[in-house]
């Protein structure tokens, strides 16, 4: 394999995993939630992606509006369900559990075991005699592009502020005029729509039936474990290593290792640094503050 | 004497009275009997991961035993069709299979999809001396004497497959599958039979179930340039792999499969190219109603009856034919008592199915068809260019010695034992 094959496997991968984990990290991150309908969050989005651009819509113009419409139905689950459970960690792995048996079983009832797929756009670019798609290649910029926002977002705007406060103590940024459930609920509609962002932009790449989340399920979770809680540097550092590790033991022995070895890091990562990545940097830098 | 006459007279009312009894039960019990039902469990999945194919099946199931109702029964009796829902989960599959024989008391039971399912359910169909019909392309080698499989194997479909693709394309193999017993066994077919005929298999790679990712996998290939790329890929997700290698894949290399195209119908669900030049040996798939005026006749029947359905594939075929196959058993037979349609099934019987005659081989339990080697062209246009027929399931009994009608078997042998 060329140095270019590689560079280009560890995008696909690195894109894969960061857009795969980056709703369920400001989920998680954030609010303390383990969002297990992550995976029909994203399924959710392919199907708006895939029949929106069935019906004549442009592919890109879909992929937004899947954004939108998950965005929004995360916004009315999260009224309805979750907002019952903020703090009740584990309750909330048992309700979203049961969101995602209904979202899965609800979709095969109304479209079937599948619908026909639209095909991946922009063609592919020949460098070396090997063939890249195209379409991939945007899907790294735009995992790039999605941690961009992300900072953006959390530095940069009051709801940012708000939420960071939130995040480190609930009762005193109450205490300070910070109406924590809306920002409970605009975090969970924000990573509702990145799960279905993810879903618009895959679902011109891959299968798209009921349970297509479940192809990105095991690489968010490992993704989020190792990251750890800040979902900013704790995902793109994740990404980033199990990235690697990933394409590497996918181009030495196959795809198989390639699952395994995400496993394994996952399992040391939560023996030597329990709190993932996120845990690590903070603590350097809670040192370096120190001294 | 009076006294011995009155206890003649006594005796002769007790066997009149016996006899009207005995009149009266058989009477009733015959009328019970044409009013009772023939019971054909079915488990199928019609929800999970394997439900594109499963609601196939059971439609298939429900279209033949409508014909059969239509015509008079089975013995006069109605068949009923009992299918609870198997979920693509094999524990269901045994919890199924075990309500179906003890509570519902089928006389027949067909159905699974998947080989695991299959395997999970056999051992309680040889426990519970039930008859069993596996209805479904498979890697073969099951050997039970209460088991008979109307599906493709790789006599039908990898020999053929190899013998073509060898002849127009060149010896150099690369396989990929799915990493479970299907595509382990299948690949070892292919591995056993390419080399046989003095062909390579330049690379093997088992893909884990639920892989959606491709990139690695088609780079390895474009770099090993073999002449012809088999798929073995299974399920959603793997099915992936096509889209991705359409963009990325040397698509000159054609592919050749045993699975695509004839269960899930990829060619009308993906938009092409993504399948093109791929080939795939078939018993049967829907396109074959150009070719052939049986094969239409059960497509157009099929739409009539279940007009929202996608697609008529390979499997919904193999199951109508199982169910034709053993009602006709059954009639000849003259009972459902299992033994007895064993035998009846074992005598070389014939149905006339939608794609050519399915006999079943009597030492083996495996069906004897024609096969159709089918390709898709860049617009995924479907076209036969080659037929083998009456293709024998001779591997069982020449090289396993396996002859059922001789001697009960209980196991599955594989290319590599």
């Amino acid at each position: 394999m060329s140095i270019f094959g590689f560079i280009y496997q560890y995008m696909d991968n690195f894109a894969f995993l960061i857009l795969a984990a980056i709703g369920l990290a400001v989920i998680f991150g954030m609010m303390g939630i383990i969002n297990l309908a992550h995976g029909e969050f994203i399924m959710l989005g392919a199907y708006i992606t895939t029949l929106a651009t069935m019906a004549g819509i442009p592919l890109f113009i879909s992929i937004a509006l899947s954004a939108l419409l998950v965005g929004i139905y995360g916004f009315i689950i999260d009224r309805l369900i979750i907002s019952k459970l903020y703090g009740r960690t584990l309750d909330s792995v048992v309700a979203t559990w049961g969101i995602s048996m209904i979202m899965a079983q609800g979709m095969l009832i109304i479209f079937g075991p599948s619908i026909q797929g639209v095909g991946t756009p922009l063609g592919s670019l020949s460098i070396g005699g090997e063939n890249y798609s195209v379409y991939r290649i945007l899907l790294f910029v735009i995992a790039i592009a999605v941690l961009g926002v992300i900072y953006w977002v959390f530095m940069h705007t009051k709801f940012g502020l708000q939420s960071r406060a939130t995040m480190q103590s609930q009762e005193i940024a109450r205490s300070l005029g910070v109406n924590t459930n809306k920002v409970y609920s605009l975090t969970f509609m924000l990573g509702a729509a990145f799960a279905g962002l993810t879903g618009g932009l895959y679902a011109p790449t891959m299968a798209v039936s009921p349970s297509f989340g479940n192809s990105f399920l095991m690489q968010s979770f490992v993704t989020v474990i190792v990251g750890g809680s800040n979902p900013l540097i704790g995902t793109f550092l994740s990404g980033g290593v199990l990235g690697f590790v990933n394409s590497a033991l996918n181009m030495i022995w196959g795809t198989f290792y390639g699952r395994l070895g995400l496993l394994i890091v996952a399992i040391i990562v939560i023996r030597l640094i329990p709190l993932g990545f996120s845990g690590l940097v903070e603590k350097k830098l809670m040192r370096g503050r120190d001294a | 004497m009076n006294q011995l006459k009155n206890s003649n007279i006594f005796l002769v009312l007790t066997l009149l009275l016996s006899l009207f009894l005995a009149a009266c039960s058989s009477g009733s019990s015959a009328s019970d009997g044409s009013e009772e039902k023939i019971k054909l469990g079915v488990l199928e999945d019609v929800s999970g991961d394997f439900s594109l194919v499963g609601v196939q099946k059971l439609h298939g199931t429900q279209l033949a035993v409508e014909e059969i109702n239509e015509n008079g029964g089975l013995l006069g009796k109605e068949v009923e069709i009992i299918a609870p829902d198997t979920q693509s989960d094999n524990t269901r599959y045994q919890e199924m299979a075990r309500k179906l024989i003890l509570d519902d008391k089928v006389d027949a039971i067909m159905g699974a999809y998947s080989s695991a399912s299959r395997e999970a359910i056999r051992p309680i169909m040889e426990k519970n001396e039930m008859l069993y019909f596996y209805n479904n392309q498979y890697e073969g080698g099951v050997a039970s004497k209460y088991t008979f499989a109307t599906g493709a194997i790789p006599e039908h479909q990898i020999e053929t497959l190899v013998e073509a693709m060898m002849e127009e394309y060149g010896s150099r193999f690369y396989t990929i599958s799915a990493d479970y017993n299907f595509g382990q066994i299948s690949a070892d077919w292919f591995r056993t039979i390419v080399e046989e005929r003095g062909g390579e298999i330049v690379n093997e790679e088992f893909i884990p179930l639920g892989e959606s990712q491709f990139g690695s996998t088609i780079s390895r290939i474009n770099e090993a340039k073999p002449d012809v790329l088999v798929t073995l890929l299974v399920g959603q997700e793997q099915s992936s792999f096509y889209g991705q290698w359409a963009l990325e894949g040397n698509t000159d290399i054609p592919m050749a499969t045993t699975v695509n195209m004839v269960q899930g119908y990829e060619h009308l669900r993906y938009e092409a190219p993504a399948l093109a030049n791929m080939y795939v040996t078939a018993t049967f798939m829907e396109e074959l109603a150009s070719e052939n005026e049986t094969a239409k006749e059960f497509v157009d029947k099929f739409y009539e009856k279940f007009p929202d359905d996608e697609y008529v594939g390979m499997e919904a075929e193999a199951q109508y034919s199982g169910v034709k196959l053993w009602a006709k058993a059954v009639e000849q037979a003259g009972t459902t008592e299992t033994d007895a349609v064993i035998e009846a099934l074992e005598s070389g019987i014939t149905y006339d199915g939608p794609a050519g005659p399915v006999t079943i081989d009597p030492a083996t339990h495996h069906a004897i068809r024609d096969v159709y080697l089918a390709y898709s062209d860049k617009e995924h246009n479907i076209t036969f260019p080659r037929k083998w027929e009456a293709v024998e399931p001779y591997w069982l009994s020449t090289e396993k010695g396996v002859n059922l009608a001789e001697k009960d078997d209980f196991s599955q042998y594989t290319p590599i034992d």
